[in-house]
Order: C-alpha cells, then structure tokens, then sequence
C-alpha cells in the first residue's frame, strides 16, 4: 500500500515537470491556435545553453536566469520573422515549419554536443530529499520544480488577467479581428506569445536537466507528454494543463510501477482514454 | 469512370442560343501521358533483363518512397487530414508480414496483402480516438499513436522486443514465383529476390497511383476536396464527412502497411525503432510531398526525384543533411508553399495529371462535345 502511495506522489511530483513542458505549449494554442512541433527540442536546447553557459563557470542558477530571455527572444523573432508570415486558414505551413525547426534544432544540438547523456549540476540540492515518515520520501528538486510549475502559472495568469498587455492577449484569442479593430497589433500579441512559451522552455529546461539526465534526441517524447498534458487538461486553462501534467505523471510512475518497460506506454494509454471518454479534456474553458 | 462525362447543365435558355456547357478533367496534356505512361510501364518491369542489381535496389527505394509520399499526398494534402504519424502504419505492416511469416509460417508475397490488411484494422479504432482532434493537434495526435504502436510492439517477445529480430532465410527464399524469376533470368537466389522485391514495388507505386489518381478524378475525390475547402459547406451540401474522412484514413493505413510489409521483407531485419521510425517514414515523407507540390498528382513524382537526388549526394553529411532538409522545408513553406510543380505550373499550363473540373463553355453545335469527351 506504502509503495502505492509512494508511487502516486512521485507521479504527481513528475507531473510538476510535464505541467512546465505543457505551459508553454498551451499558451500558444490558447492565443494562436498553433501548434509548435518543435517545442520539446526548443526544452532541450535550453537545457543545453544552460549546460553551455554553466560549463563555462557560471552559476547555474544565473546561467537560467540568462537563458529565459535569450529563449523569450528566439521565441519573439521566430514568430515575427517566419510564423506570422505563413498565418492563416491552412495549418500546413506553420505545422512543417515547426517540423523543420525541429529536425534542425536536434541535429544542430547533436553536432553541437554530440549523443552524449548529460545532467545538470545543481549542487548539494541534487539527490536531497525529505523523508515524509512510513519510508515515504520525495525529492528536493522535484518538489521545487512543481513549486516552480505553481509559480509560473500564477505569474502568467496574473499577466493574462491583471495587466493592459493581458487584456490585449485575450482579446486577441477571443477574436482577432475585433482585437484588431481595437488597435490592437495581433502580430505583436502573436511574437509576445512565442516569447513567452519560450521563456518557460528554459524554465522547463532547468528542471529537465536538474532531475533527470537529457540527450539531444529526447525533445519529440517531450513534446508528446506536453501536448498530452494540454488536451489532458481542457484547452485554455493553465490549471487544467497542470493537472493533465500531474494525470500524465501518475500514470507514468504506476504504469512504470507494474512493469518499468511500461512507464511511457501508460502515459500515452492514459491520455487515449481521457480523449475517448473526454474529448475536451477535464477542464475545458477554450471553445475549439 | 463516370466523371470524364460532360456534364450537361440543363439551361433552356442557353441552349436556345445554341450555347453548350460542359465539365472535364482531362486535357491534352493528360492524353499524352496517358499514352506515354502504357510503354513507360513496359520499359520498367523489363528493367531487371538490362539493370545492375544496384540500380534495381535503388529503383526499389525510390518506387516504395513515391507510394508513401501519394499516400501521404492524399491523405494531407486532399482530406487536409495533416498526420505526422503514418509511420505507425508503415510498422504495423511491417511487423504484420514479421509476424505472417516467422509465427504463421505464411507466403511472403500473401504476407504483404495480409499486413496491409491488419493496418488497415488498427487504423479503424485508431482513427475513431485521434478523429476527435483538430487541425494541428490531430497531427499530433497521430504521432501518439505511432508512439503506442512502436511501444506495444517492443513488448512482443516473439517479434524480437525492443531489440528486434531477423527474418530467416528459409522464408526470404520461400517466395512465390522466386522460381520463374531465377529461371527467367539466370540468376541467383538473392538476385532474384531483387528482382522481384522491385516488381512488388513497382506495383505498388503504380497501383497506388493510379487509384489515387482515379479517387480523386471520381465523385468521391469532389467531396474530398469539398470537405478539404470548408467541411461545414461540404456536410451542407450532403457529402458525409465524417465517413469520408474515415475511409480515406484506413485505406491509407492499408496501403501503407503494405508498402512498409514490403520494405521490410526487402530489409529481412526489423526492429521497432527502425520500423517506426519519424524520419525515415514520416518526415522524409513529407518532405517529398511539399517540395514537389502538395495536393497534386505530379508533386509527389517530383518531390522524389530532388529527395533521391539530395540524399544520393548528400547523406554522407549525416547531420547536416537533415539540417538541410529541415532548412529547405522551411524556405520552401515561407516563399513556395506549392512547390516546384507549383512554380511550374505558374508559368506553364500544363497537367498531365489533372483531377481538377473545367467547365467548358462553347458557342456551336453539340457535336463538340466529342472533343472534351476523354
């Protein structure tokens, strides 16, 4: 029973994670419609400028706090240089542009830092953890990563709900063109956005890298739990991706629980059955 | 075929004035080919009497990776069903002939219809799941699916698990009518192999071809690119989307199954990673479709072509290659979204595989009506 429970908390903790892979992946559809199939690689790619930069002597907890931008201004010229050109009725093109993206960001990673597992060293935070009594102990560094899932959804829904620039974003994903009417430049909203999903990619790409090792191949497996997490959750709702994170997490740990070749199987069979039984996630808010 | 047919449009008033409507597909272009495709047909199942073994194997390549890109086409390109998980269908085809021929000790040729037919079984729950996702997300959704399968299948001790297994001799050399080739042509047993591995997937490429090719000069391919302009006004207007799209799914699924049952029989070696492979199956796939032109029956013919041509000279560079491609797919989607058939097609007003209506208006006798019968 003690392992049961033992097994839940661990997935719910995991599910801290994948709700930070989700957040920005939601975000994005919620204002854009769009779909970004490169975002898992774009988490390992932060995960690896982290790795770079803390290689390089810096601390690892500046060496992040240096990569949000940088990941928040890639994320703002992708959008403004290449996506807002190809907007529109036909999904195709922002769907293979993102594809593209993604085959070139984990070869480029790849040539870059070859196949090599890598982590990142967070110091003596690394393999602490809390004994919670009865043989029951959960991780430092899983426990602040959901912490840190928490923060930034409340971060972002205090922009989206309490700010003049939130306003304009959600007038932008109620209704585009009546945003526009308002003078609102929806291809601002739009880079903003990518800016923002970005910058919660090197947060994502943090705790990737501190919890568990990467490798530049992993980012498409990222990108699945994300997108599972977000139609898990109900399109529109940041709490609900977290939750949908934490319904991915647990059926992981169980699954791995049963049998350890079953860890990532479960997840995805977690994730069909919601759609077959939901359709529109748990907590749907989003009409679409 | 009932669409070739002009269509008479029962206007009293203009045919009074002796005006004449009718709508075609074909054009003089399309004769040509028509007639140019029957010797060309010919030229290539005679090509194991003249060709290198090598040349064979790489006509195999690029015959199985035409199918995949038409089926893809099809499927993205007239249903607008985006999926970038065909790769589970290639597996589960592949791991369907592994399966007919190790545990049920079945031809391998029979093998390849049974394994596009069990593809075609999984993509009926399959599609009933991800059909409930939209647009992009549905692509996605795909892709999870692909994910199931190739996770299912490592578990399948019998198949070799995660690691894979070899397919044994004995079952290579026991195909049907490996002894009319050998004899025909004076060869050896794996020469032979080739040679009949290449009609399979000249077969297959010409075959699905040539009935996506009629699906969308038919009744049905109207639909198809009705739901694909708006599946509001295409469900107004009576075509059933829901069942539409379904039927173009799963027989995608089939097709591909069989195209991937026959690629691995020729590789005699499988393992799920290499069966369900992204890149190999999917991403190449797509890349094909989208240089070539999207939506047409000549884009696909194109697109493999300039991917043959790229990988001959340029996959030595490993990863670079794929950065190239991935680039070259992006430039292309910013400032071609067509591609090159589309770019050509800009300049000069040729099809020679045309699925689009006409409409022909004439001043004159009905007797005309001949000339746009084809």
């Amino acid at each position: 029973m003690l392992g049961w429970i033992d097994t839940v908390l661990q997935g719910i903790l995991l599910g801290g994670l994948y709700a930070l892979y989700a957040t920005g992946l939601s975000v994005i559809f919620g204002i854009m419609r769009l779909v970004n199939l490169a975002h898992g690689d774009l988490i390992v790619l932060a995960a690896f400028l982290i790795l770079a930069l803390a290689t390089a002597g810096v601390p690892i907890v500046l060496a992040l706090v240096i990569v949000v931008p940088l990941m928040f201004a890639l994320g703002y010229a992708l959008q403004s240089l290449m996506l807002n050109r190809v907007l529109g009725r036909n999904i195709l093109p922002p769907l293979l542009i993102t594809f593209g993206l993604s085959i070139i960001v984990q070869n480029g990673l790849l040539e870059s830092f070859s196949a090599d597992t890598r982590f990142l060293n967070v110091g003596p935070l690394q393999g602490a953890s809390l004994p919670l009594g009865g043989g029951i102990a959960v991780g430092v560094m899983p426990l602040i990563c959901l912490a840190a899932s928490i923060a930034v959804i409340l971060l972002l829904n205090g922009v989206f709900y309490r700010t003049a620039v939130g306003r304009a974003f959600r007038a932008t994903s109620d209704d585009v063109e009546i945003a526009q009417l308002m003078g609102i430049n929806n291809k601002t909203i739009y880079a903003l956005t990518m800016g923002i999903a970005l910058a919660v990619c090197a947060v994502a790409g943090f705790f990737l890298g501190a919890r568990a090792n990467f490798d530049p191949s992993i980012g498409p497996a990222r990108l699945l739990y994300a997108f599972e997490a977000v139609i898990i959750g109900g399109l529109g709702s940041l709490w609900g991706t977290l939750a949908g994170g934490i319904v991915v997490g647990v059926a992981q740990t169980v699954g791995a629980h049963i049998d350890p070749e079953w860890q990532i199987l479960s997840g995805h069979v977690a994730f069909l059955i919601v759609l077959v039984i939901r359709p529109r996630g748990l907590f749907p808010r989003a009409v679409d | 075929m009932g669409t070739g047919e002009p269509i008479k449009l029962g206007l009293g008033e203009s045919h009074r004035r002796g005006r004449h409507f009718a709508v075609a597909t074909a054009t003089r272009a399309s004769t040509v080919t028509l007639f140019l495709a029957v010797p060309g047909i010919v030229v290539l199942l005679a090509l194991p009497a003249f060709a290198s073994r090598v040349l064979l194997q790489e006509l195999f390549y690029v015959f199985t990776m035409l199918a995949l890109a038409q089926l893809w086409n099809l499927l993205a390109g007239s249903a607008g069903l985006i999926s970038v998980g065909q790769q589970a269908f290639v597996g589960m085809g592949a791991y369907a002939l592994f399966a007919c021929t190790v545990v049920a000790n079945l031809d391998p040729v029979l093998s390849i219809v049974l394994a596009g037919a069990i593809a075609g079984l999984v993509a009926i729950p399959a599609a009933l799941i991800v059909f409930r996702l939209r647009g992009a997300y549905f692509a996605i959704g795909t892709w999870v699916v692909a994910e199931v399968c190739r996770l299912i299948l490592a578990q399948v001790k019998q198949l070799g698990g995660g690691t894979g297994t070899s397919l044994p001799p004995d079952v290579a050399s026991s195909m049907v009518g490996l002894d009319f080739v050998r004899n025909l042509f004076a060869v050896r047993g794996p020469a032979a192999r080739d040679i009949l591995s290449y009609w399979l997937a000249l077969t297959l490429a010409v075959g699905t071809f040539f009935l996506v090719y009629r699906l969308l000069r038919s009744r049905h391919g109207l639909a198809l690119s009705a739901i694909g302009d708006s599946e509001t006004a295409a469900e107004s207007t009576g075509v059933d989307v829901f069942r539409t799209k379904l039927f173009i799914y799963v027989a995608t699924a089939a097709a591909t199954g069989m195209v991937g049952a026959l690629i691995f029989l020729q590789k005699a070696r499988i393992s799920p990673d290499a069966a369900f492979s992204l890149i190999d199956w999917t991403a190449y796939v797509i890349f094909i479709v989208v240089i070539g032109g999207i939506g047409t029956m000549e884009g696909p013919i194109i697109g493999v072509v300039i991917f043959y041509l790229l990988q001959y000279y340029l996959a030595s560079l490993g990863s670079w290659y794929l950065i190239l491609l991935g680039g070259l797919a992006i430039v292309l989607m910013l400032f071609a979204p067509a591609g090159v058939w589309g770019l050509i097609s800009r300049f000069y007003d040729i099809s020679p595989f045309p699925v689009r209506r006409r409409l022909i208006v004439r001043v004159g006798k009905v007797a005309d009506e001949k000339e746009s019968k084809n």
